[in-house]
This record gives structure tokens, C-alpha cells and sequence, in this order.
């Protein structure tokens, strides 16, 4: 299926990535490229197959219910990019 | 003879009598790794001083006759993509170019509680994503074999430094064929176990479905040994099967009696090279020649196998990859840099009185996310994420991922099928030997198809081992892929080293 610039731009959107205009235009070609490839699946018939989203298809795996300590703040926010003792920092969200 | 043309197991046997250092040996290796590496880059960083002082403090507890692991004293290479709290884990990103993990992985910790010595760590694709190694952000891996060639990837780094001798035991990750592929193409012995055989705990995780955890080294004999000192249930890993894990290392030689071989139909179809063909069905005559029986079967869907991958591994890619938001760990962009941006923007769609543009303008936090990820994240990683994120997007979900998800289960069922007529299923590991560094850039999709041979293991979580079976006419290693059913790494291991022991292929040494 060919993709466009504008789906692409969205796609880029909602994977929080800012792509250059080089990369809006490569990624283009490659992501139509890739997905007429992927479209192969379509003519498998797959009525009534459920589908399979692990390998080993384990359910019901319970841990005890007990109070365990967990990372210390300081060793959680030791590779945070911006911070002050107690938390993580962000640029303003509202107001620029 | 040098110390490390011995094998782990022989090395192991020599440690325990007495008759090496840790320290010997391991000084051998770093050695080994001084006079090669710099032309073959397998290492990203090679952490000499640590692993003496560890190789020290082993060999006095041996000498105290204290309680040691069972790998002790045995060098061993990290693939860059385990978390250790003692070293920067950077997956070869930049996004993680200054991460230092607060806890060890299971598989590290395992391996240190078996006393092994941590050399360093080995180069990879970024984020695993790759078949190449050359979409480390760090550097290139040369392939030991032929330094214009690609080592295979992501595992390039840890079967590179096996191949060329600078480790004994080396630790990969297998998404899609990431250990095999390698493997097969440096010529060293590659296992991808049962997915949930290996915790997954602290492995930085690109599909969480298909990853796995498994060994690279020189023989069979060593990849078991050092399978069993990672295998086995972990609780920090909810997908971590609960089942025993066996002695390989101690039953690998006992040959399988009445051993049913199944030759894949689909995978001797056109793409595959001619020496490679002549090569795997020279295999499967001495296997013949040990009494196996060869039976050709159809994996009907095999055909289907990369086009479920690139939908499902992406998709999954693109949800775990989600984590790197420049805000708890990772790079994040120039804060003023970033607000400059958005001020400039804002000033040019007032003067251009744009005012849906106006209205959509990123805010702060959303811009810092998009910047630190286009920053942080190089080619290839972008367009998994954002091909995982079409594929999930609103319209597509039924379409690729569902319908990914389905055709998943039918290739399970091939599987499944097939092992009721045989016991272990060989091929090649991939069509063509070790390709030209640079041959396929800029062709993304080529190089998804080298993928062909190996992907369907991991999405039917079956274990896989690659392993030597010849050289093409320039000198390129050829391997064997074989798998089994689900936790059937013993006969996996035991058929593996049934024909290690009838060729010599495994004995061949590279060039440098």
C-alpha cells in the first residue's frame, strides 16, 4: 500500500519523533516499500485463527503479595537528564 | 600451545586442577583483544582492569579452596545490550550513550555468581535492530573471516570476538536471528534457546515476544556450558518458564539414537546461494552416515515468516521504545535550543497568520520528547518505530498487527506439525555468506530478507543453534541451522554436536 508524506507526518507524530524534511521523504518511500511487502499477509486465510501474541502462552502468573523495597529516588533519578532531589524536571508545558 | 587456543571446557578443566591462572588466562585474551581488535572493533569497551582484578581475587579463593561457580574463572564477552550496575549498558545508541543501569540483568548476575570473568562489551546494532552490525552508533565490526565483510548482526560484536579468539564465551541476543546469523556468519557455534529458557530481566528490550538471551562460542560443548549458567526460572521475568534445566554440557556427547531429520521443502527455493545449498545437504549426509533419517517436510507458511516479523517486532518495537522520552534516563535535547525553536516557529505562523498551524504547535514537553527521540535514535530505529507505530495506528491495527498476530499462530502450527514427524528441523542459516560492509545500505528491505532462514524460531519460540558446516570458495564460513521443539535444547545441543564431532569445520582458526 503506498504511503503518504501526510501519513507519514502523522504516524511521526504520534511515535514523538521530529523527522527533518529529508527523513519525512526517505521515510516515505521505505514505509511504502516495507508495508507493500507486509501486505503479503493478506492473502493468507486466516478465518477463525486465534490470534497469537506470545510464544509461550503462560497466564496466571501471580507473585507473593509482599512489601519488597524498591529503588532508592536517589539511584532512580541518578541518569535522569534534569532533576532536583526529589524528582524529574521537564521543560513548561503550558505557556512555552 | 597458547592458552587460548584451549577450549572453555578444556580451560575450565585446567583452572580447576590447578594448572592456569584466571589471570593467565585472562591476560591471554585481553592480549588477544590488544593485537586484533583495533582492526576488527568487536568490543565497545573492553574493561581490563576489572576483569583482572576479578580473575585475581577467583584464583585466591580457588587457592583458600572456597566455593566457586561453575564457569570459574572463564572469560566472558558481553553483548551491550544487558544492563550491568557496574558499567554503561548504551544498546550502541546515543540515546544511551552515558546509561549506567542501577541493577544487573539476571544473565549478568548469573554469570557473576558463577565467578566468570566480565571482559567488556560487544558491539551491535543499535537497539538490536539489524543484521549488520552497522547500525551501531559507535562504530563498525569487521568480520574476522574477510575485513570488507559484515560479522552479521545485531550479536556482530559477540561472535566477531569468537571468531577471532578474543573471548571463549560470548553472550548475544536473539530477536529474529540476531545470535544465529552472526554466528553463521563468523563461523562459531550460535544458540537462540526456547523463548522464556532465559530470563529477560535487564535485557533492553526491542520485542519483548521474540527476545531471547543465548550463548556464542567456539564449539557446541562451550555454547552448552555457558546455556546452563544463564538458564533457568526467574521470577523478575513474568514470561520465565518454570521448568528444569538440564546438565547439556554433560550429556552433549552421547549421540541420538534414531534421529529424525526434517529438511524444510520451502527452503531450498530460489535466493539461496549454490555453495551454501552443496554445503547443507553435505551436512545432512553425514548425519545420514550416523544413522538419521532424513525426511523432507513443508512448513507451509514459512513463506509468510518475514512479513509477520517486520509487522510484529516493530509494533512491539515501537511500544517499548516509547520509554526513551529524554525525561528518566537517556539523552534529551538542549533545553534552549529547543524553546528557541518553538518561539521561532510560533513568530513565523503569527506573521503567516496560520492559525490551525498555530493551534497543532507542539507544546514544550511534546517538542522535548520529538527532539531528544530525533537526536537520540539513528535511522533504522526510527523507521521500526515508526513503521510498529503504522502498523498499530487507528485503521491498521486488523489489517497488519492483528493479522500478523494470526499468521503468527498458523507458523506455530507448522511447527507443531512437523515435530510430530521429526525431531530436529536443519537448513541454512541464511542464503548468502557474509555480505560486503556497505553492500546493503540504503535497502532496508533487502536487509530484512536475510532474515529468512532464522525469524520463525522466535515467533514460534523455538529454540535454534547455528553452527559450522563449511567455507565457500573465498574462504566465507558457511553454518547450519538446526531447531527443535520448545525446551528441546537438549537434543538441539546433542544433534548439534553429533556432527561437530564427524567435521573439522569448527576447528578452523581465522586469519589474523
Amino acid at each position: 500500500m503506498a504511503i503518504t508524506r501526510a501519513d507519514v507526518e502523522k504516524v511521526a507524530l504520534l511515535a514523538r519523533l521530529q523527522l527533518t524534511d529529508g527523513e519525512l521523504k526517505m521515510m516515505t518511500t521505505d514505509l511504502s516499500q516495507i508495508v507493500t511487502y507486509v501486505d503479503l499477509l493478506a492473502e493468507v486465510d486466516t478465518e477463525g485463527v486465534e490470534p497469537m501474541a506470545h510464544a509461550v502462552e503462560v497466564s496466571n502468573v501471580f507473585a507473593e503479595d509482599e512489601v519488597r523495597p524498591s529503588l532508592p529516588r536517589e539511584q532512580a533519578l541518578a541518569n535522569a537528564p534534569g532533576r532536583n532531589e526529589r524528582g524529574y524536571l521537564v521543560p513548561p508545558v503550558l505557556g512555552g | 600451545m597458547s592458552l587460548i587456543n584451549s577450549t572453555a571446557t578444556e580451560a575450565l578443566d585446567l583452572l580447576a586442577k590447578g594448572q592456569i591462572t584466571s589471570v593467565a588466562l585472562t591476560s591471554a585474551y585481553l592480549q588477544r583483544i590488544a593485537d586484533t581488535d583495533d582492526q576488527i572493533g568487536a568490543f565497545l569497551r573492553v574493561d581490563a582492569d576489572a576483569a583482572l582484578a576479578r580473575a585475581a581475587q577467583i584464583d585466591q579463593r580457588r587457592q583458600a579452596k572456597q566455593p566457586l561457580g561453575k564457569l570459574a574463572g572463564l572469560p566472558v564477552a558481553v553483548k551491550d545490550v544487558l544492563c550491568d550496575s557496574q558499567t554503561q549498558t548504551t544498546c550502541g545508541s546515543q540515546m544511551l550513550a552515558s546509561y549506567r543501569p542501577p541493577y544487573d540483568a539476571t544473565v549478568v548476575a548469573r554469570l557473576k555468581s558463577a565467578d566468570a570473568v566480565l571482559l567488556g562489551r560487544t558491539n551491535m546494532d543499535e537497539f538490536a535492530m539489524g543484521g549488520s552490525t552497522e547500525n551501531s552508533a559507535f562504530q563498525l565490526t569487521r568480520n574476522p573471516w574477510d575485513l570488507n565483510r559484515t560479522p552479521g548482526g545485531s550479536s556482530g560484536g559477540a561472535a566477531a570476538c569468537v571468531a577471532a579468539g578474543m573471548t571463549p564465551l560470548s553472550i548475544g541476543s536473539d530477536t529474529g536471528g540476531s545470535i544465529r546469523q552472526p554466528a553463521g556468519l563468523c563461523g562459531v557455534v550460535g544458540l537462540k534457546p526456547t523463548y522464556g529458557r532465559v530470563s529477560r530481566y535487564g535485557l533492553v528490550a526491542f520485542a519483548s515476544s521474540l527476545d531471547q538471551v543465548g550463548p556464542l562460542a567456539a564449539n557446541t560443548t562451550d555454547a552448552a556450558l555457558l546455556l546452563e549458567a544463564i538458564a533457568g526460572h526467574d521470577t523478575q521475568d513474568a514470561t520465565s518458564l518454570d521448568a528444569p534445566v538440564p546438565r547439556f554440557s554433560a550429556e552433549i556427547d552421547r549421540p541420538l539414537t534414531g534421529l529424525r531429520i526434517g529438511v524444510v521443502r520451502e527452503h531450498f527455493t530460489t535466493g539461496l546461494d549454490g555453495e551454501i545449498e552443496h554445503a547443507v545437504r553435505r551436512a545432512l549426509d553425514v548425519y545420514q552416515s550416523q544413522g538419521a533419517t532424513i525426511k523432507e517436510i513443508s512448513l507451509p507458511h514459512s513463506k509468510y515468516a518475514v512479513a509477520t516479523y517486520y509487522v510484529i517486532a516493530p509494533s512491539e518495537a515501537s511500544s517499548n521504545l516509547a520509554r526513551y522520552d529524554g525525561v528518566h534516563y537517556g539523552h534529551r535535547t538542549d533545553r534552549a535550543e529547543l524553546l528557541d525553536e518553538l518561539a521561532t516557529e510560533q513568530k513565523e505562523l503569527e506573521s503567516a497568520g496560520d492559525r490551525e498551524a498555530l493551534k497543532n504547535i507542539d507544546n514544550g514537553l511534546v517538542r522535548m520528547y520529538r527532539r531528544s527521540r530525533a537526536e537520540g535514535f539513528g535511522p533504522e530505529v526510527k523507521r521500526r518505530i515508526m513503521l510498529g507505530a503504522y502498523a498499530l495506528s487507528a485503521g491498521y491495527y486488523d489489517a497488519y498487527y492483528l493479522k500478523g498476530l494470526k499468521v503468527r499462530r498458523l507458523i506455530r502450527q507448522d511447527f507443531d506439525a512437523a515435530f510430530q514427524q521429526v525431531d530436529l528441523i536443519a537448513g541454512p542459516v541464511t542464503a548468502q555468506a557474509a555480505f560486503k560492509l556497505g553492500e546493503m545500505a540504503g535497502d532496508p528491505l533487502a536487509m530484512y530478507l536475510v532474515d529468512l532462514y532464522t525469524v520463525s524460531a522466535n515467533l514460534a519460540g523455538l529454540p535454534g543453534i547455528s553452527l559450522p558446516c563449511g567455507f565457500t570458495q573465498s574462504g566465507l564460513p558457511i553454518g547450519l541451522q538446526l531447531q527443535a521443539p520448545p525446551l528441546a535444547e537438549d537434543t538441539l545441543l546433542r544433534g548439534a554436536r553429533m556432527y561437530e564431532q564427524a567435521t573439522e569445520w569448527h576447528k578452523k582458526k581465522v586469519p589474523i
